[in-house]
């Protein structure tokens, strides 16, 4: 069985259908994107798998225990860290960890030797006697973390790691995610969408409550359109010459520009059938005196798959 | 109990980690003994006792026991805590049992500190020491019963200041139980035995039996099973809460 697996999920908040029939499973290894707008369902989600919160049907398992009917073995298994990263603003880094680790039953060694080799890992040395009200905001994130990370558990729910961090923290962050990463199955939830692109292994779409899209960030790249067009730039800001030439070749659609900014104009080639070599293009416009300074694969981003899974509603 | 007693050790600490705790014990030190001296005038009686003393705590608890305990579901809610608590591996009743006997313990440092009252009419006089004796074990219980409410009601809400109100109302229905402003609005309509019942639920009633002598055996019961019921409520809220 999957370290974390969720079935039919359904929450209602009266006439509201916040999570609406989620499945998915997360093997060790794999880190999940849940990726969506805000309000699209995915803290909700995330609270009902982690035991906060019960789901009006449904079931969700941590390494095989029910976390509804079985919590207290689902929770030593699971770390989670909840929207906002809340930690008690009037106690010390030291004393919350301690708290935490002493609420997993660790014994006040096992506490100190485990406390000891994460605050290395999520650089909270400095801050250690600090109290949390007093620090920055990356650094309560860390803290937050840190909380999901004392007992070592297996599976990971880490509602927007990232959120609010400068993008040196974010980067980090990133980095810690990744590095934990190879053992653990984790889910993260961003409305970042680069964030998918650098550290999931899936990403899982959710819009209005239900799953829009499950799998790897490649795969819903290929699924933008435009992606993987053949782009180039000319040394002209006039592009009418280049644009009749291309056009009549047989493997060209259309040609649209893209960009025109201080005397270079960037234009797509969407091909209808077989793509012109790069070369071909060169000495077509050459033959003409166009000089092309640069070729390039347009690039879908996430945003672009996003919107369209969003908009167009579900897969395919 | 480990984690019940993780989690008294924590809460009971967050009251002094802010002057808060100072404030709260000054003002209930204050009001103590503005109410003994200046209002039951315990020079003028001229008896060696601490009744003019007890006689106020209904009363000073209504206000005061609700302030300690608002805090204690309603701050989790509200800064968000709560999820990390309720996502950790132990049992609902046990953080429940921890933070209510956290509030209780500082209950019984507020009193502790009055002490020097004890001290005084002992130096005065030949006060009976056992019934002074019963009346603070018997006002810790009851404290006991308010923090219990207080607690349970909490855990309704992430405002701090709509449980210290609704906590507040519904003690006073407690403590007026034997009074007529209560019974007048159940006579109405209510057979005798539940007018009884309501009687016997008075906070001042079974208050002034302990006070009045010995530690009266029905009036424990009823602090202690009104603490259970008021701890047993407060895990319900919060399960129930879980589902909404």
């Amino acid at each position: 069985m999957p370290l974390v697996v969720a079935r039919d999920l359904v929450k209602r908040f009266g006439s509201l259908t916040a999570v609406d029939r989620i499945s998915f499973s997360v093997e060790r290894g794999e880190v999940v994107g849940f990726l969506g707008p805000n309000g699209a369902g995915k803290s909700t989600a995330m609270r009902i798998i982690s035991g906060f919160m019960e789901p009006t049907s449904g079931q969700a398992w941590i390494d095989g225990h029910d976390s509804h009917t079985d919590p207290i073995a689902a929770r030593r298994r699971l770390g989670y860290l909840p929207e906002g990263a809340p930690a008690y603003a009037d106690m010390t880094v030291g004393a919350f960890l301690e708290f935490i680790a002493s609420m997993h039953g660790m014994t006040k060694p096992q506490a100190n030797a485990r406390l000891a080799e994460l605050v290395d890992r999520v650089d909270l040395a400095d801050v250690w006697n600090q109290r949390i009200e007093s620090l920055s905001k990356g650094f309560k994130r860390r803290v937050a973390i840190a909380q999901a990370l004392v007992h070592d558990p297996d599976a990971l729910i880490l509602d927007e790691p990232t959120d609010g961090l400068d993008p040196i923290q974010k980067y980090e962050m990133r980095d810690l995610i990744r590095s934990i990463a190879p053992h653990k199955a984790i889910i993260i939830s961003t409305h970042i969408l680069e964030e998918v692109e650098a550290v999931c292994t899936r990403a899982i779409i959710i819009a209005k409550g239900r799953m829009l899209a499950d799998a790897t960030p490649a795969e819903l790249l290929s699924r933008a359109p435009g992606h993987g067009t053949l782009a180039l730039a000319l040394a002209t800001a006039d592009p009418q010459g280049a644009i009749d030439i291309l056009s009549k070749h047989p493997g060209v659609g259309r040609v649209d520009v893209v960009q025109r900014v201080n005397g270079v104009t960037r234009i797509a080639i969407r091909t209808a059938k077989t793509r012109p070599s790069t070369d071909e293009i060169t000495s077509l416009l050459g033959r003409s005196n166009i000089a092309v300074t640069e070729f390039y694969m347009e690039r879908a981003t996430l945003d672009d798959v996003f919107r369209h899974i969003t908009i167009h509603g579900s897969e395919n | 109990m480990r984690p019940a007693l993780l989690v008294f050790r924590r809460e009971f600490a967050a009251y002094f980690s802010t002057p808060v705790a100072a404030v709260f014990l000054i003002v209930f030190l204050a009001l103590a003994a503005g109410m003994t001296f200046l209002v039951s005038g315990f020079f003028d009686r001229g008896q060696a006792d601490l009744s003019g003393f007890f006689f106020w705590h209904p009363w000073l608890f209504l206000v005061l026991m609700p302030a300690i305990a608002m805090r204690l579901w309603a701050e989790e809610r509200r800064s968000g805590t709560i999820e990390i608590l309720m996502t950790l591996p132990v049992e609902s009743w046990q953080i429940v049992l921890g933070k209510w006997l956290a509030a209780w313990a500082f209950a019984a440092l507020a009193l502790v500190l009055t002490m020097p009252l004890w001290i005084t009419v002992n130096l005065l006089g030949s006060p009976d020491n056992g019934v002074i004796l019963s009346s603070y074990i018997g006002s810790w219980l009851m404290a006991g019963a308010f923090l219990a409410l207080a607690a349970a009601i909490s855990a309704l809400t992430k405002s701090q200041v709509l449980a210290f109100i609704a906590a507040t109302a519904v003690s006073f229905l407690f403590v007026m139980a034997g009074f007529d402003l209560v019974i007048s609005a159940v006579r109405q309509w209510a057979p005798g035995f539940v007018i009884d019942a309501v009687r016997s639920m008075s906070f001042f009633a079974n208050f002034q039996h302990i006070t009045d002598g010995v530690l009266e055996l029905p009036s424990i019961i009823f602090f202690v099973s009104l603490i259970a019921f008021s701890l047993w409520l407060n895990v319900r809220i919060i399960e129930i809460k879980k589902a909404a």
